[in-house]
């Protein structure tokens, strides 16, 4: 392609107090290209695009767009210039409908009216079907992500950046994204796509730029490269890889769950309806699902935060702790690491030290009512040396860890306790690939050492590695559970959206042809 | 250059300390600017307001005495505080103390039992405990707000207290002043030093403040309320009971304020009054928090403020300054602290960086 690239960077610098996000990246897209920016967490691919967008402001550096060289001021400067993003995060209002929303973010007026008409025009023409009036908070996740693509599409964009798009949605609404975005890049809108999935990248991306540590590490076509390559690049050294190490250890039944069912405490939450599954000793059970289908609720009521109404819908070694707090049902041998780290699962404010206390202080660290500081102390130097938890000492305050050291902390806390039942929610999301295979590999031993270990990710690859079974959770019901050897990545992703016996897309057609009620499953 | 407010990557340590020091400072500086504008000498009123005071035995006694009560439900307060439970009711608890106190001093007027003093701390301790109830009792049933509740019960209490000393509890021969008979010396804190007023109860606020210590940094149930403080969340994902925490922060708080009620009547008063309190109640939440909710510096705060109290009653007799100069030096405390702590979070930077572009 000989003419002007799209886009160029040129030393992209962005300085933190704590940290250099960004060190003198240097990048350039063609127009039509589907670029990809590769990097784990935490590397400074999103920092780069927020500059790119006008969200944050480089410390140095040059954008050249078109050609020309621009000082982007704020997202409607990048917007005026062609420049759209769809970020990770939404930014939609669940109480207005999807035509409300797009209008928030368009720079000029328009009546409701013709703007519904092109949210129908553009939806349509690239294969996005949309209603302009439905409410927000009726929609699922892949349709919210729908309703941004569309936001930034009406725009007429040269430039779409796309920030991890793909962790919300099914394996098939995946295959439905990408045809889309060849679609625009064949009409010569260029793409930046950020992502760590490599088999993705391979798939969908004309080119990369890895970034590791804030620096540009590579160039590539992802085409010609290898998955090893290309994490080669991205982490530095070869990714270490699970024990696949199974035996089988046939222990006892441990958690039971039966006809759970749970009104959502949000107005927009998921209902449980009568979920009913079971984990033995010496199995991981993964939960599978896209988020938003029930899997907050679920695990609210299984660690005891949300007190369920039927006592017996519950049972730990065959004893009934639906009407238990987590405190009581920790002293039965549970452990929970929840997937908000950050005020939930550890205390900001205090040190490493005091936020083993949290939990652990069943593990003799109260006498006569006092804290015993010393052994609290201990126990956090053993978490930190056998979770590798970089951090200057158990003194540290608990925000100075990044994300994935964080997860390591509390993974470790809970784990060191012995339980005899793990639940642990999103164990590695936003954990980069090491820090996830140290947390992958010690609930795989615990699993081996006889405990029950329930697993509940977003991340389907990551349940089909680790996970002996797999339930999976669409719209507060559960199906059956199936054996990881005998499914497939497809069949599991048919079940995400709700088509399995006795789930919500086959419940619709029951009560359409007046069937009786589904019997359990 | 401009300059350039951003979130410092961890809370600051030296500033969580500096800070009651630079608000002290500029209560200090705005207090000056304030005794000129209304045509006083700054030095003059500076050593009438801050030394005078104390520049003798009798002073420092007295610095004690005010401090004593301020120290005490400064640190019951902060047992709730930790736990993000916001008692504004000590006033109110205290007055109540101070019924249930002074009405056993009155019935037993005549005896001269050593039991008398533990008596009457014992139910002006359960007093203010009661009073403390109710807000806690609303707040664990029907999710109540305690901060709405235990400022009206404020007024009620001190009301209540009026209307006693106005009714039932008047002395019979005192010529209808509303007031009670003296306390028997049974019911009056004995004198420790000679020469000043300060009395036994300087004891027991010491001891409150220790035994909160303790309390907030030592116990399992401290470090509950503390977690329950900084992320309710993660109270609830570890299990801990927080209606229990809810109860403890406000009984805590009643207590100590009871108490406080005690020494009051039982000190240098020594009868009831239709007022018994300068408003300690109120005063102890700025103490609790220039005191950063620790024991210790609650304990020096407590001393700052009593002296504002003393240097308030210096200043009206020796510079005919307002009775609302004290309240003013404590508002401009607290209005200081606030905005001082905002830099505990952030900093200033001057903006030196600038964009490339050719």
């Amino acid at each position: 392609m000989s003419e002007a690239p799209r886009l160029q960077l040129k030393g992209m610098t962005k300085i933190y107090p704590s940290v250099i996000a960004n060190d003198s990246i240097d990048m350039s897209i063609a127009p039509g290209e589907i670029h990809a920016v590769l990097g784990e967490n935490g590397a400074g691919k999103s920092t780069l695009m927020k500059a790119i967008y006008g969200v944050v402001k480089p410390d140095r550096g040059q954008i050249i767009w078109n050609g020309e060289a621009v000082a982007i001021q704020n997202p409607a400067h990048a917007r005026r210039l062609g420049i759209g993003m769809v970020f990770q995060h939404f930014s939609l209002f669940e109480t207005l409908t999807v035509t409300e929303n797009i209008a928030l973010a368009m720079d000029d007026y328009t009546s409701m009216e013709s703007l519904a008409g092109r949210i129908e025009e553009v939806s349509g023409e690239y294969g996005l079907p949309l209603d302009p009036g439905q409410l927000i908070y009726s929609l699922s996740v892949g349709l919210r992500q729908r309703v941004e693509i569309i936001r930034c599409l009406l725009q007429q964009p040269k430039l779409l950046i796309m920030d991890e798009p793909t962790s919300v949605l099914t394996p098939q609404a995946v295959r439905k994204m990408f045809e889309t975005l060849r679609r625009l890049a064949d009409e010569g809108c260029s793409i930046l796509y950020i992502s760590h999935k490599l088999d993705e990248i391979m798939e969908l991306c004309h080119s990369a730029t890895i970034i590791r540590g804030g620096k540009v590490t590579g160039y590539a076509v992802p085409a010609d490269e290898t998955a090893t390559s290309l994490a080669r690049m991205m982490i530095g050294k070869e990714i270490p890889v699970c024990s696949r190490q199974r035996p089988v250890v046939d222990g006892e039944r441990c958690l039971e769950v039966r006809n759970l069912s749970k009104s959502s405490a949000d107005q927009f939450g998921t209902d449980l309806k009568a979920i009913s599954f079971s984990v033995k000793g010496g199995e991981i059970l993964g939960v599978a699902g896209i988020s938003g289908n029930g899997q907050q609720e679920l695990l609210y009521a299984l660690s005891g935060e949300r007190l369920v109404d039927d006592r017996d819908s519950i049972a730990i070694h065959g004893e009934s702790v639906g009407h238990l707090n987590p405190d009581e049902r920790r002293n039965r041998g549970l452990g929970f690491v929840p997937e908000e780290r950050l005020g939930r699962g550890a205390v900001p404010g205090m040190s490493l030290s005091s936020n083993v206390i949290l939990t652990a202080h069943r593990q003799g660290m109260v006498a006569k009512g006092l804290l015993k500081f010393q052994k609290a102390a201990q126990f956090a130097e053993k978490c930190i040396s056998d979770f590798t938890v970089k951090c200057g000492s158990g003194d540290d305050p608990i925000t100075s860890l990044s994300g994935g050291n964080m997860q390591k902390f509390i993974t470790g806390r809970e784990i060191l306790q012995s339980p005899d039942l793990l639940i642990v929610s999103q164990p590695t999301w936003g954990v980069d690939i090491g820090a996830a295979n140290i947390i992958r590999q010690s609930m795989i031993d615990l699993r081996n050492n006889g405990s029950a270990v329930l697993v509940v990710s977003e991340e389907l690859d990551e349940l089909l590695e680790i996970c002996d079974r797999l339930i999976v959770i669409a719209e507060g019901y559960v199906s059956s559970s199936v054996n990881v050897n005998d499914t497939s990545k497809e069949e599991i992703g048919l079940w995400m959206s709700g088509m399995f016996p006795g789930g919500p897309a086959t419940d619709t057609f029951n009560e359409a042809t007046h069937n009786q009620e589904s019997h359990g499953c | 250059m401009v300059v350039k407010i951003e979130p410092r990557p961890e809370p600051s340590k030296v500033m969580q300390y500096l800070s009651p020091l630079i608000a002290a400072v500029l209560m200090l500086i705005s207090g000056l600017i304030i005794f000129s504008l209304l045509g006083k000498n700054p030095a003059e009123a500076f050593h009438a307001f801050f030394v005078e005071p104390v520049n003798d035995l009798y002073g420092i006694g007295e610095l004690l005495i005010k401090a004593s009560p301020l120290m005490l439900i400064g640190t019951g307060l902060a047992v709730g505080f930790r736990a993000s439970i916001w008692n504004i009711g000590a006033e109110g608890q205290l007055a109540v103390g101070a019924i249930f106190g002074g009405y056993f001093a009155i019935i037993f007027n005549d005896s001269n039992g050593l039991f008398i003093l533990p008596l009457m701390i014992a139910v002006g301790a359960v007093g203010g405990m009661l009073w403390a109830s109710i807000p806690a009792l609303l707040k664990t049933v029907f999710n109540a707000n305690e901060i709405l509740v235990t400022l009206m019960l404020n007024y009620v209490a001190v009301l209540l207290l009026a209307l006693l000393v106005h009714g039932p509890l008047r002395d019979p021969n005192g010529y209808g002043f509303p007031q009670s008979v003296l306390f028997g010396d049974a019911a009056i804190l004995p004198v420790l030093v000679e020469g000043t007023r300060l009395h036994l109860g300087v004891f027991l606020a010491f001891g409150g403040v220790i035994a909160g210590w303790v309390f907030l940094q030592k116990s399992f149930t401290g470090y509950q309320m503390r977690v329950a403080g900084l992320a309710q969340k993660a109270a609830t994902y570890a299990g801990f009971k927080y209606k229990k925490l809810i109860w403890i922060g406000l009984l805590t708080g009643g207590l100590t304020a009871g108490i406080a009620g005690v020494l009051e009547i039982a000190g240098p008063i020594g009868q009831l009054l239709p007022s018994v309190s300068p408003g300690y109640g109120y005063a102890a939440i700025i103490v609790a928090f220039v005191g950063r909710l620790h024991p210790g510096g609650i304990f020096l705060s407590s001393l700052l403020m009593a002296l504002l109290y003393l240097g308030g009653e210096s200043g009206q007799m020796n510079l005919d300054l307002p009775s609302a100069v004290t309240g003013i030096f404590q508002g401009l405390l607290l209005f200081y602290l606030l905005a001082a702590d905002f830099l505990i979070h952030y900093r200033m930077r001057l903006n030196r960086s600038r964009l490339e572009v050719n």
